[in-house]
């Protein structure tokens, strides 16, 4: 077996921004905590350049951070506070979004 | 047909903007229904608008197919009625239902123009639901759309085109690529070039990647097999096996997909006659060599009728927006239409060409399903196994997939088996020792796509594109 596992990963967020850093900035909250994030960024990316899930599976209770980011495999829908759900990677974060990722999301 | 003209083209990729130009080139007003913020589809997909980065970033080869393609859809915008970020999530005769920002709305059509692409074929592998496996259209999506990276460390894996593209654009763009991990033999890509001589500019691109990325110090690996990600909330690393033995290696994010599959539900839901399709290994709609489907006014262009690529998806489309034109007439072509016609024709014989020098270069990896463990997961709405399928087929006499369904969920959850579909029926098949095809297809339902039981507008400058 050869390994090669000498670099941890342990940094907190799965996302890496590349570019395009210099748009206007949005605060958000996320489970309780006001972030940032930047205008034209969506729901899955502000989320991702946090953490690195989006949701719990309803099922298996595992982590889920989306897959296919076009709108297919629908695996990166996220709860509001208010309850209502947003496919995060077809949705443009917002000011005053306030969204949910620790609890099971409702089906 | 009776009654008013009204062409509606569902999709903004390279298909449908042509379709729609074509229409509108013939006086023609189409409707054209979009789910994603701006035209271009996948491959042309543009980023936000206060985005910076130039076409030549974003499409680098591609760019001078993506400025014309994005200049087409600009010139046309004020002769048709573009309805953006709106999802088709059921059709009926002659009248689509859609939804946009929670809105529900009905768009009737004489004609319609189904032009709905394409997602990556997925065949799952130990591991792949961990938060950091994407499809390797999802991690081009993160770049193009988004300017991310998918992680730190980014490991490519499975088989097709799109798998070298995306470890170049990420290279390129200054990620970390770890590794490209291709299924497919070295000697199968040699095999292959002949058939892809037919094309000669895109296989000379495809060599340009792999050479570029190999210059880079990029690890490419042939004749690979997945093995699985690492890690328990995250992934933390890859696994695979190849001639040499088992290998692992780090890295926080996967991308992987074994080329493409096509969109097929809303011409599935319009009762459209299915064929098996062997070297797509999918039921897919038939469609003349105009793109008529079996259904009178229903029309297929571009990758949603099977996968031919984004270049003959712009054929397709303007030769299906011409089928239009001649069934709305109900007579010959013009002198000029009719040599335009036969010219996409021929060209389209070309791209049959290189497709299938593109299945041979990347092959789809026949032993996946015997290599399959019982606990793997196939569903992953469901979460449904492959040893569930197995027992559905061995302990209850399941052979399609529609029973399976009914029996385990499969196919069932939200992504309606657009993930799973392909998978599932080659564990099935495999398991009986059946062909392929004897699996059958998972019918579409309406709604296609979940609708939000309550939703909110996008709060973007894009929802100003509406009806603009």
């Amino acid at each position: 077996m050869t390994r090669y596992l000498n670099q941890a990963c342990d940094q907190q967020a799965q996302l890496v921004r590349l570019s395009e850093s210099g748009r206007e900035r949005i605060e958000f909250v996320l489970d309780g905590r006001v972030v940032e994030a930047m205008q034209g960024d969506t729901v899955l990316t502000a989320i991702l350049l946090e953490q690195s899930h989006l949701r719990i599976s309803d099922l298996s209770g595992a982590p889920r951070a989306g897959f296919c980011l076009m709108g297919a495999c629908q695996d990166c829908w996220v709860t509001t506070v208010t309850g209502q759900r947003l496919r995060a990677c077809s949705t443009f974060v917002s000011p005053g979004l306030n969204v949910l990722t620790g609890q099971e999301s409702s089906k | 047909m009776s009654g008013t003209i009204q062409p509606v083209v569902v999709g903004a990729g390279p298909a449908g903007v042509r379709a729609a130009q074509t229409l509108v080139q013939h006086g023609l007003r189409p409707t054209v229904i979009d789910e994603g913020a701006l035209w271009g589809g996948q491959i042309y997909r543009q980023p936000p608008q206060n985005f910076l980065r130039s076409q030549a970033e974003l499409y680098g080869f591609g760019s001078s197919r993506a400025d014309a393609l994005h200049r087409a859809m600009a010139g046309i915008l004020n002769k048709i009625d573009y309805q953006s970020q709106t999802l088709v999530w059921n059709a009926q005769d002659q009248a689509l239902d859609t939804m946009h920002g929670g809105q529900a709305g009905t768009v009737p059509y004489s004609h319609l123009i189904i032009a709905t692409g394409a997602t990556d074929r997925i065949l799952p592998f130990p591991g792949w639901t961990l938060p950091g496996v994407f499809t390797l259209g999802g991690a081009q999506v993160a770049l193009k759309f988004q300017g991310c990276s998918i992680g730190r460390q980014v490991v490519f894996m499975g088989t097709g085109p799109l798998l070298y593209l995306v470890a170049y654009q990420y290279a390129r763009a200054g990620a970390n690529v770890a590794a490209v991990l291709d299924t497919a033999k070295l000697s199968e890509q040699v095999r292959s070039t002949p058939a892809l001589l037919s094309k000669p500019a895109l296989l000379v691109q495809g060599m340009y990647y792999l050479t570029w990325l190999k210059l880079h110090g990029v690890h490419i690996a042939y004749g690979i097999e997945p093995l699985r990600a690492l890690g328990a909330e995250r992934v933390s690393g890859v696994a695979w096996r190849d001639a040499k033995g088992e290998h692992e290696l780090a890295c926080d994010a996967i991308g992987f997909g074994y080329a493409l599959r096509s969109e097929t539900q809303l011409a599935d839901i319009l009762g459209c006659h299915f064929e098996f399709d062997v070297t797509q290994r999918a039921y897919l709609p038939v469609r003349d060599e105009a793109g008529r489907s079996s259904v009178e006014g229903v029309y297929l262009a571009g990758d949603g009728a099977g996968i031919m690529g984004a270049d003959a998806a712009e054929l397709a489309g303007t030769r299906a927006a011409l089928a239009v034109i001649s069934d709305i007439q109900g007579s010959e072509f013009s002198v000029v239409d009719q040599h335009r016609a036969d010219n996409i024709e021929k060209e389209m014989v070309r791209s049959k060409i290189f497709r299938l020098g593109l299945e041979r270069a990347f092959p789809f990896p026949q032993q996946w399903a015997s290599h399959a463990q019982d606990d793997l997961m196939i569903c992953r709405c469901e979460e449904i196994t492959a040893g569930d399928i197995r027992q559905a087929a061995l302990s209850s006499g399941a052979t399609e997939l529609n029973r399976v369904k009914a029996m385990t969920r499969l196919g069932m959850g939200r992504c309606q088996s657009r993930m799973c579909g392909a998978a599932a029926a080659e564990i099935l098949t495999h398991c009986l020792g059946n062909n392929i095809q004897s699996a059958g297809r998972l019918r579409g339902q309406a709604p296609i796509k979940p609708i939000p039981f309550v939703s909110v507008p996008v709060q973007s400058e894009h929802a100003s594109q509406r009806g603009s």
